[in-house]
């Protein structure tokens, strides 16, 4: 039986890195078992609410979108950005609020680093959760979409990973950014930037809709990415873009976690 | 002697202007209940984090078994029991994950783990408790199962900051009863107090701090033996008296401190001192002899209470 410092030894001493960001995974697992579903449930059910609402009730007066070279039905044309957006919103929701509360409230990160774990498998970890969580909505979403016979082809399964990148950008960017906000007010900046980016990232319609200037903008954040690569893949076409995130969101979490607690 | 466990030597610690630690030097031997005595604010958290590698130091050295906290964080860490001032159990789980997780924290095997917990929920006396989620339990019980988590790992060094804290004083005494067995099964023990009754129980040994500097170190009867005298005779006259009577007090015994209620009177025979204040008719309104505590170190050594 090994002992806790002859684990510690036997591998290379990093301030910033001890092996284990599973270990996260495992106590996330053992307190979202006990949890309640509601907030679970609720963030899936927000997308399929969407594409009811908008697909076939706004469908109807649509009728067909064209967008590059094709024209497809209006429900079809919006299924993969809301797809996209329902992994943004499982990936947000654990890293930004949830990571809040054990920042700041339960202070769990700083009992994590009493430990020998370093704050980069408290980064790793968490964002895996988060994509995790990501993942299991956008599952979800497909099997409701599917069920409705919204999907062109078998490939669109090829979309469960896209979405998947879409879950890990976000959740390693939202936990980075939450490391800088102090109080629930500030939390508040996100809702306000999540909004209209998920109403105006061309998850509803074409954003050539927009002018020259906006459609730019547009084109500058994250989610439309993310969208536009969800959908390539739904319909077959291939593109990239969210692996800056990922890169970036790790780096600035881990060091954001060592800065704040190991002072 | 065998090698210090802890070495500190000239330990500084600087936030901005302000000097929290102004170097302290001192050595914890292995198997000793090491404490570091003070009121609020004199510098006793900071030297804990620095001990428990989650703080870095301004100046100074600190080796922790051979090792600079610093550059060894994560090796130091596993060999640490860390009981912080306030309890941060992880309130979405219950009592025996608590235990759990902790130790997977620390990369111990499932299977060591799952004995541990036996072992662990009886000596913190939570063995009824182990499915309850944390948040039901009362604050002497918290303080318990923060403790049993810190020994998950079966650590070198306990680190103990405030212990007793907030608990009411039966829980105090479960808990220093707890302390108190670990300390016979050769754990080293480092804590922190502002309780000169917790210091004397649990300490072998002590330095009494206040304002980041130490200002005295020794046993704890060593300390009391050195600093003040056998007794004590605590006098009051009400708060408008106590400072008119004083001058005259003074000539009866070899040292006096005059506090806002209260007039403690040093001497070796506090009854006869007592005896002797009856006589020249001072009356007092009222008075109690009592043996010399820490309390009295540090008010001879700081001129201030622990506790304000």
């Amino acid at each position: 039986m090994k002992t806790a410092v002859q684990i510690a030894e036997s591998r290379k001493s990093s301030a910033m890195y001890a092996g284990r960001p599973w270990v996260l995974l495992e106590r996330g697992w053992i307190a979202f078992r006990s949890t309640n579903w509601v907030p679970v449930v609720t963030g899936f059910v927000e997308p399929v609410l969407f594409l009811l609402a908008f697909g076939y009730g706004m469908g109807n007066l649509v009728g067909d979108v064209t967008t590059g070279s094709k024209t497809i039905d209006y429900t079809l044309f919006i299924a993969p950005g809301l797809l996209a957006n329902s992994a943004m919103n499982g990936a947000i929701y654990d890293s930004t609020w949830n990571v809040f509360w054990k920042l700041n409230e339960s202070k769990l990160y700083k009992t994590m680093l009493s430990t020998p774990l370093g704050p980069l498998d408290i980064a790793l970890g968490e964002i895996t959760w988060a994509l995790i969580r990501g993942l299991v909505y956008s599952l979800g979403f497909l099997t409701v979409v599917t069920a409705l016979g919204l999907t062109p082809s078998f490939w669109a399964i090829l979309a469960i990973p896209a979405a998947s990148l879409v879950a890990f950008g976000f959740a390693s960017f939202g936990m980075a950014i939450t490391s800088f906000f102090k109080t629930y007010q500030q939390m508040g900046f996100i809702n306000i930037v999540l909004l209209p980016m998920t109403l105006f990232s061309g998850s509803l319609y074409p954003i050539s809709v927009y002018p020259d200037w906006l459609e730019k903008l547009i084109m500058a954040l994250p989610l439309w990415h993310g969208i536009e690569m969800v959908r390539a893949f739904w319909f077959g076409d291939l593109n990239s873009g969210v692996l800056i995130h990922i890169a970036t969101g790790l780096f600035v979490t881990s060091r954001r976690l060592r800065a704040l607690f190991l002072r | 002697m065998s090698k210090p466990l802890i070495s500190v030597r000239g330990l500084t610690k600087k936030f901005g202007d302000f000097t929290a630690v102004a170097g302290i030097d001192f050595d914890v031997a292995k198997g000793e209940s090491f404490g570091l005595l003070g009121p609020n604010g004199a510098g006793k958290s900071t030297t804990m984090r620095i001990l428990a590698a989650t703080s870095t130091r301004t100046s100074g050295t600190v080796e922790i078994l051979d090792k600079d906290p610093e550059q060894f964080g994560p090796l130091v860490r596993a060999h640490l029991g860390v009981v912080p001032q306030q309890d941060n159990l992880d309130g979405e789980l219950t009592v025996s994950e608590n235990l759990y997780i902790y130790g997977r924290y620390f990369g111990l095997s499932k299977k060591f783990i799952k004995g541990k917990i036996e072992e662990l929920l009886e000596f913190a006396q939570l063995e009824e408790k182990r499915d309850v989620k944390v948040e039901a339990l009362s604050g002497g019980m918290k303080r318990r199962l923060t403790i049993a988590r810190g020994l998950v790992s079966e650590p070198d060094i306990l680190l103990l900051d405030e212990p007793t804290t907030g608990l009411d004083p039966q829980a105090r005494h479960i808990l220093w009863d707890r302390l108190f067995r670990l300390k016979e099964q050769g754990v080293t023990l480092v804590l922190t107090t502002h309780f000169m009754d917790e210091a004397e129980q649990l300490c072998d040994r002590l330095v009494v701090m206040d304002n980041g500097a130490i200002m005295a170190e020794g046993s704890p009867s060593g300390l009391i033996k050195q600093y003040s005298s056998k007794e004590v005779l605590e006098v009051r006259f009400g708060s408008d008296r106590n400072k008119e009577v004083a001058p005259q007090l003074a000539t009866m015994c070899e040292r006096m401190e005059t506090l806002p209620d209260r007039v403690l009177m040093y001497t070796e025979d506090g009854e006869a001192l007592l005896e002797q204040i009856m006589q020249a008719k001072l009356h007092p309104t009222t008075s109690l002899v009592r043996r010399s505590s820490l309390e009295d170190v540090f008010l001879r050594l700081t001129g201030r209470t622990l506790i304000e």
